[in-house]
């Protein structure tokens, strides 16, 4: 206690010295990353340097490379103060080493920004998903995903604006699997009362800070009596401590096919891993597909940005014609979260103004612009803005 | 499938011998011995025997919600066509708890080897050992395949066109196997089983209909980059049998990027095949893309029966005795039973009415934004068979 306050008390003096300070004082003092205050809020890693914050990079596979260097560029533009820490995972190596620097590096910066690692279906079992490990290892236990309509993007459906809220670690995703008998697979769902009340938490006071009227928790508690049941219940009690918020349940396959028919009836979503996936990557078909959404997942203590549906683009890679609207969006929630509101601001404004003024739209939205032509024209509407930035 | 034919190919031939009238066929196998007892085909495609001079028995469940009201209308319209079917209703309570109920709708659809049902509802609030009895019924009968064709239907309002998929899911392991335990306080494990002989099967059914009916493309849709053992397999097995099946194109997808596809560009997709969940997943999503659960019939296949419900399973509790509920759905199930019983002039005619029903006229009901009642509907579909031709029954 002692210990803590004093190292506090010599933070602003000794800045990056802190983690050797809490070396020298006691292994107990280790890592005043992003604690939670008392009230629950997670305080931002300080920025250290004068101010610049230093964010862990991990480009993945894929189109990821060349859309995290674009953020970079961008940001290099935007004279934004902060620091890439390059973290590179190579997904065909067996060994997890590689990601395990990358989790050593996030954990020490805090904050961290990344393309999707791929992962091999011809591997051995034994070959976990990177990403999942990441996701475990840091206990980044929300993945939340915020679905609006563009104005400037031709869609079927118009007028959505939905937060899914999904459960990051445990489900499905678990990765416990046996074949105790030849030609009989049992894969393991895990569903915990403590980690299903916490994503209920976790999503209620989201709705309450962003001033949402209702939640709606999606399940097949029908059909899996005791896992999304408890999960369910969860949501129930987490709900009454919430009396001004509505709660309302419904089932997964009944909720898909009111998201392709009415998608404007959904406020807040919450669920547990799979029909998470699957919720998430339906409402990103809705508003114009998976070159648009950034997400975020938040654990107590870590945070990291990519783009929601996670995919790898291995066929559009390096042909300069993948859409970089969902990892700069993602970059400006990570601004967001570390506080940096006005740098935030100005480049959403201007890959929204992009996006719905210029209209320059890439392939997938269908458009005719490439990458670099979009990132061009963000830049120019950034420096219209004002004179913020360095020369282009 | 020859399995279980090798052993009943004796006692056929020799009843075959011994009497000239088909009808009596259930009778001298009585005789014959215990063991022979209950010949249905045991190929799923030739239909049960007719008996009694032509006419069918097919087993009714009128299930709960909307399901009693559509499926007397079936039988009013049946009447109305003189199709020779009889249906032998057999009522299941929900809310009771014993199995009594559902054991004896079991033993009726193995008796008829056909049945036509309602959703029946599965009330949450009921401790786990209560089953769903929908899920007791396909496990017990093994109706291994649930076969959903999604056709875009002209004259219904939908933001896709074109759309023509044919969803198989497997339809009775997977997720649904109701296996679960809490061996630490607070820790719920639910298992997931996939068997390698459920998953050949499933994709052995899938290329065989793709075959059949002409298709150019079967999709496994999976989650293997995470599952790698349970989907990896159903995965391994649909590529074995895919190899002998040259003619046709195999690909497969992950779950989510299936999802998202078919809300941007169905048109892609021809056949589908996949384990429980994905397949209650998906083709609820493929009901909503071509205009919502109350047009798209359900099939469940089992090698020795066939159940036709509507694809979407709903109970419809809140429209229930409303009068507004859709009833296409479950006509053409009805329709598609007609198919599976080798009816097909009757099942022709019926179709015909009801599509043409759905499209030209501008009765719709509420859930396509019209504003008919179900009845109405009905009788629109009567009155068009009626313009058809002298075959049906007198009175409307």
């Amino acid at each position: 206690m002692i210990m803590a306050t004093l190292t506090k008390a010599l933070k602003p003096i000794l800045g990056r010295q802190l983690g050797n300070a809490a070396k020298v004082f006691g292994a107990a003092v280790s890592n005043q990353r992003g604690k939670p205050t008392y009230t629950g809020q997670i305080i931002p890693p300080p920025a250290k340097y004068g101010g610049r914050h230093t964010v862990a990079l991990i480009p993945g596979d894929g189109i990821g490379p060349e859309l995290l260097s674009h953020v970079r560029e961008l940001f290099r533009f935007s004279c934004v103060p902060v620091d890439f820490e390059v973290v590179n995972v190579n997904s065909s190596l067996t060994s997890e080493d590689d990601i395990k620097n990358a989790i050593m590096a996030i954990r020490r910066n805090g904050v961290a920004l990344k393309g999707n690692i791929e992962t091999n279906h011809i591997m051995p079992p034994n070959h976990k998903s990177r990403n999942n490990l990441l996701r475990t290892s840091l206990d980044l236990y929300a993945n939340v995903m915020h679905c609006q309509s563009l104005p400037g993007v031709q869609t079927r459906h118009k007028n959505i604006d939905i937060i899914i809220i999904r459960e990051n670690t445990e489900g499905e995703y678990s990765s416990l699997e046996h074949e105790s008998v030849s030609g009989v697979v049992e894969c393991l769902k895990i569903i915990t009362r403590t980690n299903s009340l916490r994503i209920a938490d976790y999503a209620f006071k989201l709705a309450r800070e962003k001033g949402r009227r209702r939640v709606t928790a999606v399940h097949k508690a029908n059909i899996m009596k005791l896992g999304d049941g408890l999960f369910l219940q969860c949501c129930k009690e987490v709900a009454s401590g919430y009396p001004d918020i509505e709660f309302d349940s419904m089932i997964v396959d009944n909720t898909t096919m009111q998201l392709v028919s009415k998608p404007q009836q959904f406020d807040v979503m919450v669920m547990p891993n799979l029909y998470g996936n699957v919720v998430s990557n339906v409402c990103a078909g809705l508003v114009g597909g998976p070159g648009l959404v950034p997400g975020a997942n938040y654990g107590r203590d870590y945070a990291v940005f990519e783009t929601a549906t996670r995919n790898t683009g291995k066929s559009i890679a390096n042909r300069n014609i993948a859409n970089p609207t969902a990892m700069l969006l993602a970059s400006c929630l990570m601004l967001d979260h570390l506080k940096l509101y006005d740098y935030a601001t100005m480049i959403r404004g201007a890959i929204l103004t992009t996006m719905n003024k210029t209209r320059l739209h890439t392939v997938d939205i269908g458009g005719q612009g490439t990458t670099s032509e979009v990132v061009q024209s963000i830049m120019r509407n950034i420096e219209s803005g004002g004179p913020l930035t360095t020369e282009i | 499938m020859s399995i279980a034919a090798a052993r009943p190919a004796l006692f056929l031939s020799s009843t075959r011998l011994l009497q000239p009238w088909p009808g009596l066929k259930c009778t001298v196998y009585k005789l014959k011995s215990p063991a022979v007892f209950c010949q249905r085909e045991k190929s799923s495609n030739t239909p049960p025997p007719a008996k009694y001079g032509g006419r069918h028995t097919v087993t009714l469940i009128p299930g709960d919600g909307i399901g009693p009201e559509l499926l007397n209308h079936v039988r009013e319209l049946f009447r109305f066509c003189c199709v020779p079917v009889d249906f032998e209703v057999v009522s299941v309570n929900s809310a009771a708890s014993s199995e009594d109920d559902i054991n004896n709708a079991v033993t009726a659809i193995k008796r008829n080897g056909v049945a036509l049902k309602g959703n029946i509802e599965t009330n949450h609030n009921l401790p786990p050992s209560y089953k769903s009895r929908n899920n007791l019924l396909r496990t017990s009968l093994d109706l291994y395949a649930n076969v959903m064709h999604c056709q875009s239907l002209p004259g219904v309002p939908s933001h896709h066109k074109d759309i023509d998929v044919i969803i198989i899911r497997e339809n009775t392991e997977g997720e649904y196997s109701s296996l679960e335990h809490e061996n630490v306080s607070g820790v719920v494990e639910s298992l997931k089983i996939i068997t390698r002989v459920n998953s050949l099967r499933i994709a052995e059914y899938a290329f065989n209909l793709a075959r059949e009916k002409g298709r150019r493309k079967v999709t496994a849709v999976h989650k293997a980059n995470i599952m790698k053992l349970g989907d990896g397999l159903f995965l391994q097995c649909c590529k074995e049998v895919a190899a002998g099946y040259p003619d046709i194109t195999f690909d497969d997808m992950i779950v989510d990027n299936s999802t998202m596809q078919l809300v941007s560009k169905p048109q892609q997709f021809d056949v589908m095949v996949m384990p429980n969940l994905y397949g209650n997943v998906v083709s609820n999503v493929c009901a909503g893309l071509v205009g919502g659960p109350g047009l798209v019939p359900g099939v469940n296949y089992g090698k020795d029966y066939a159940i036709f419900e509507s694809a979407t399973r709903n109970t419809g509790k809140s429209i229930a005795n409303k009068n507004i509920a859709n009833p296409t759905a479950t006509l053409l199930a009805g329709c598609v039973m007609l198919d599976h019983l080798k009816l097909h002039a009757y099942a022709r005619m019926i179709r015909k009415a009801v599509l043409k029903t759905l499209s030209e006229t501008q009765l719709q009901t509420a859930d396509l934004g019209g504003q008919c009642t179900t009845s109405e509907v009905v009788h629109s579909i009567m009155q068009e068979i009626q313009r058809g031709g002298p075959r049906t029954s007198g009175q409307i």
